[in-house]
């Protein structure tokens, strides 16, 4: 679960991570009043979207597409300049390069007090999963595209890997600070910094938290200018508060409901809709599908305990999109019978009037039963064997290779 | 021979008296398994009917160790309460025997609790961790056998084809492809979909290896992490015995995760493609698709004078 910069820096703060006075706004006039209540000449008008390159991005109208303004986060050396800024960003759609050509519709714009920057560095925390500890990386090359930097002069990024049963310790804080060539009141500021980041990473079950830029600036003070703070969803039910921080209008609006029936589910572009137990076989089933040359829709894992009305819900979240031509369910009954899988796909076709080709594959436990309650209904569904069957089917039925 | 779970082996259930502990617990015993009790706290002294039969349950795993001298335990914890369960299993294993094998099967485990349990267990050099969110082990006999998880047991057979996946079902999918070609398995592994896990390929691939029972392996990973490359590159230089491979999502778009916690491609890393580029570098024969394991599967016994 992903959250905005200005609710990341409140965290920072909370922690006591030392960053610069601002204001959230979801209006001009809010804007405005906030560049009075900061009293900073110089202030930064920043899009609040849940994606990376916001500086670069450039802003569209959502109406007619047509172009508003380059970059996505502006420095504003008047009150004059804000109204504008904030006028242009607001209620527009960001495209920036991660959030891919459809952009992000900017709801939230966050005013910042200015500050004096001598130095711009990089630092992110994250879970490491080959130590299985936290790892903390930071460079000199702050403000900079990281994946750039670790391709090109991976020497430049340093990192640290924090001892879960020892914590992080003094020396790694020093040593990181000393890498980054900081020394006297810079070095004791980033260390302080450090160790409130590792602690706000922990106590809030962070899956990534990343600054870029940190700031030293020209009294040698650590500031974090950037917040990409991102939670472990598993650990949810031990923080309250993170339904406050969810801004549903940053998710997909079918993954939520899916999510909320116990289904897990991504759009795709494709036209094969595709429902499956487990996360392995669903992928492995999107790739048969494309290997046989078609396209799948989406990615749907039903879980392995899924009763008819989820393959209900399932069904009618793939037939929503409209791009959905042809339908491949896929099946290995573990725990799950292919009798009630069976029944599950017979009601939700007749509630549903399905009018897609429907190809299903059955395996596993009571495949028998199963394939026998298809065979005797009424209805137009393709039986397969196996998945490899079963995609070349679906992509024959939907009229060929895409 | 197996590998870690001989056909035999006494076996503890966590959580025995909740619905899904208790659930897969009577079908455990269903196909074989030797389970010799449960862990529950607060409701030691009572016992669960499984396949009409009492089983005890303890109060804490000191005491279920204690009283049966487990080999191993299956976890079915909540989310909220299993990497305490890890722990107490690893240090109760660890003080009284020295040894044992813990299985977590729950899903949806705060991935900084894991990061504290993994490091807990390996702190315990005698306790092995598989899981979590894993469909477990399983090594058939030759009637029943000990299947210490969720998966389907009657797929199954005794024989000599070695299965680790990160994937529940699709290790289903593999064990039908291996009985497609008349072969049954040694032991099938699941480690589980999670970033943070216990035991990792490359510690079964070294387990098969030594395992005079396993002839071949069958190793499926997915998308996310490096793990899969790192087991190629070890495979090449220490596994004699044929490997085949298959990686899934090789269609999943960066930055989506994909139904597990560990499946997602982060800064254009963890490919599929980058998987079987490794698999096939490391001399790993790759099925494209799931249902032509079985087949690549012959090809590569065949090359090896085993079929």
């Amino acid at each position: 679960m992903n959250i905005h910069e200005y609710q990341g820096k409140a965290l920072l703060k909370a922690h006591g991570v030392p960053v610069l006075e601002g204001v959230h706004c979801t209006s001009v006039e809010d804007a405005l009043n906030a560049y009075d209540t900061l009293g900073s000449k110089v202030v930064a008008v920043k899009s609040q979207i849940h994606a990376g390159g916001r500086g670069k991005g450039t802003l569209y109208n959502p109406e007619n597409r047509e172009h508003v303004m380059d970059g996505g986060v502006k420095i504003a050396f008047s009150k004059d300049e804000v109204q504008t800024y904030a006028t242009n960003i607001l209620g527009n759609i960001l495209v920036t390069i991660q959030t891919g050509d459809e952009g992000k519709v900017v709801n939230n714009l966050y005013v910042e007090a200015g500050c004096d920057i001598a130095h711009e560095y990089y630092l992110a925390l994250l879970v490491d999963r080959e130590n299985k500890a936290v790892l903390i990386m930071a460079s000199t090359e702050g403000g900079m595209d990281i994946e750039h930097v670790a391709e090109n002069t991976p020497e430049k990024i340093h990192k640290i890997s924090v001892d879960p049963n020892a914590g992080l310790l003094g020396y790694q804080k020093r040593d990181l600070g000393l890498d980054l060539g900081l020394q006297g009141t810079a070095l004791k500021s980033f260390m302080k910094s450090l160790t409130s980041m590792y602690n706000m990473f922990v106590n809030n079950d962070c899956a990534m938290v990343e600054i870029n830029p940190l700031v030293k600036t020209g009294d040698d003070q650590i500031i974090a200018l950037d917040a990409k703070i991102s939670f472990d969803e598993n650990a949810e039910f031990r923080h309250k508060t993170w339904e406050d921080l969810r801004d549903l209008s940053e998710e997909e609006d079918v993954e939520i409901r899916a999510k909320e029936t116990g289904l897990s589910y991504v759009k795709l572009d494709g036209n094969i809709g595709c429902l499956v137990n487990g996360a392995g076989l669903a992928m492995a089933t999107m790739d048969v599908i494309k290997l046989y040359g078609g396209e799948p829709a989406n990615f749907l894992d039903v879980g392995g305990g899924a009763n008819e009305e989820q393959v209900k819900t399932a069904f009618s979240i793939i037939l929503e999109d409209p791009n959905v031509k042809g339908i491949l369910v896929n099946i290995f009954g573990g725990i799950m019978r292919c009798d009630i899988i069976a029944r599950g796909v017979i009601a939700a076709t007749e509630a549903l009037s399905l009018d897609v080709p429907l190809v299903v594959r059955l395996a596993g436990t009571n495949v028998d039963e199963g394939k026998a309650i298809l065979a005797a209904s009424e209805l137009n569904i393709h039986p397969a064997d196996d998945l490899a069957e079963g995609a070349q089917r679906i992509v024959e039925l939907i009229g060929g290779v895409a | 021979m197996a590998i870690w779970i001989e056909e035999d082996a006494k076996v503890l259930v966590q959580g025995i008296t909740g619905k899904q502990g208790m659930f897969h617990a009577d079908k455990m015993v269903e196909y074989g398994t030797n389970i010799v009790g449960g862990c529950t706290p607060g409701k030691g002294g009572q016992t669960v009917d499984l396949q009409g039969k009492p089983y005890p349950v303890w109060n804490s795993m000191f005491e279920a160790i204690e009283a049966t001298d487990a080999n191993a335990t299956v976890i079915y914890v909540p989310p909220p309460f299993a990497a305490e369960a890890i722990m107490e299993a690893a240090d109760a294993f660890d003080t009284v025997k020295g040894e044992g094998v813990v299985v977590c099967i729950t899903e949806g485990i705060p991935t900084l609790d894991m990061v504290k349990a993994v490091a807990y267990v390996d702190n315990r050099p005698g306790v092995r961790l598989i899981g979590p969110n894993c469909p477990g082990i399983i090594t058939p006999g030759e009637s029943g056998g000990a299947k210490i998880g969720i998966m389907p047991g009657h797929i199954h057979a005794k024989g000599r084809i070695g299965i680790v996946s990160k994937s529940g079902t699709l290790t289903y999918e593999a064990v039908a492809q291996t009985m497609s070609i008349d072969e049954g398995q040694s032991t099938c592994v699941g480690i589980g979909g999670d970033p943070v896990n216990g035991t990792g390929f490359i510690e079964c691939l070294a387990a098969f290896q030594a395992d005079p029972q396993t002839a071949a392996i069958v190793m499926i990973g997915e998308i996310g992490g490096n793990a899969e490359q790192e087991a190629a590159a070890w495979a090449a230089e220490n596994v004699t015995k044929p490997i085949v491979g298959f990686v899934a999502g090789a269609t999943a778009p960066p930055g989506k995760r994909m139904g597990h916690a560990g499946a997602i491609i982060s800064g254009g890393k963890g490919t599929a493609e980058e998987k079987f580029e490794a698999f096939e570098a490391a001399g790993i024969a790759c099925a494209k698709d799931p249902s032509e394991l079985g087949a690549v599967l012959l090809e590569s016994l065949k090359a090896a004078g085993l079929r």
